[in-house]
């Protein structure tokens, strides 16, 4: 394998690396679950990404083949982790769990349990 | 029919070939074979979709969502290893004028991925999209940079 490809492995899987630590390290660390949620959204979709570039690369040159999957699973990965955290949220507001004291807006959280319109400010 | 969805059995058999990386007699077999069933199994379940309308736009749109995707991760990352004591998180009401459910969909999946905030529910009217803002600095900055940046050019693709 030639060095250069060595080296285009190793960075994206550093980078994927990296973003994954940190993805996981801010789902420990956060306070309440709706900010956990972003950590494993963000962080995670490009570290994951990061780890099949470099499989891609990889199993091209060893196939010598230009190998797709990995692609595949990344566009799959994306078009699921919204619906996932959005799931998530939907349950956590559902059963009402609580959001850190300091959070904006949250006189919003039974309106938007109940799927309503938010109230005009002057009537609440 | 053989083909009630003749655009999805070709993307079904074309991705199970992608995904078995193999053009084998007993692949193609088989990717057939999902692409006459699988339609066939799921094709009372379909509700209508808007037709693309500029898929030249659609094309920038989904780059700009990747580049998007890169800058809101790093930010994110960020964020996730600065001070939590100092993260202002928020719920914020944004008032979307979306009529087709694929359009929502799609811009809260785009909230989703994108900077800062994750899509939580969608009004029953569909009128308000509800999201979760990691760090919230200022709220009538964020309401319109989605519905400019995104809510925009999801109307102009599909035309509504």
């Amino acid at each position: 394998m030639p060095f250069y490809l060595e080296i285009i492995i190793c960075i994206c899987l550093l980078i994927g690396g990296i973003f994954l630590l940190i993805g996981s390290y801010g789902l420990a660390r956060l306070p309440d679950i709706y900010m956990r949620l972003h950590a494993p959204t963000k962080a995670s979709t490009l570290g994951i990404t990061g780890v099949l570039v470099a499989s891609m690369v990889y199993q091209s040159h060893l196939k010598g083949a230009f190998s797709v999957q990995e692609l595949l699973i990344t566009l799959f990965l994306l078009i699921t982790a919204p619906v996932a955290a959005n799931m998530i949220a939907k349950t956590a507001l559902h059963y009402r769990t609580k959001a850190l004291d300091r959070t904006h807006g949250q006189e919003l959280m039974e309106t938007i349990r109940d799927r309503e319109s938010p109230k005009p400010p002057s009537e609440s | 029919m053989l083909f009630p969805m003749p655009f999805h059995s070709f993307l079904l058999f074309v991705v199970w070939l992608l995904l078995n990386n193999s053009i084998s007699a007993g692949h193609i077999v088989l990717a057939v074979f999902f692409a006459i069933t699988i339609p066939w199994l799921v094709t009372g379940m379909r509700d209508e979709h808007p037709k693309i309308r500029k898929p030249w736009l659609a094309i920038r749109y989904i780059c700009m969502v990747l580049k998007d995707i890169l800058v809101a991760n790093v930010e994110v990352a960020l964020l996730i290893i600065g001070p939590t004591r100092k993260l202002n998180p928020a719920f914020v009401a944004v008032p979307i004028h979306l009529s087709t459910d694929l359009g929502i969909t799609i811009l809260a999946s785009t909230v989703s991925l994108t900077p800062g905030t994750v899509s939580t529910e969608v009004s029953k009217d569909k009128a308000w999209l509800y999201i979760h803002a990691l760090h919230l600095t200022n709220e009538a900055e964020l309401i319109d940079s989605i519905k400019q940046r995104y809510e925009k050019p999801i109307k102009e693709i599909f035309g509504c």
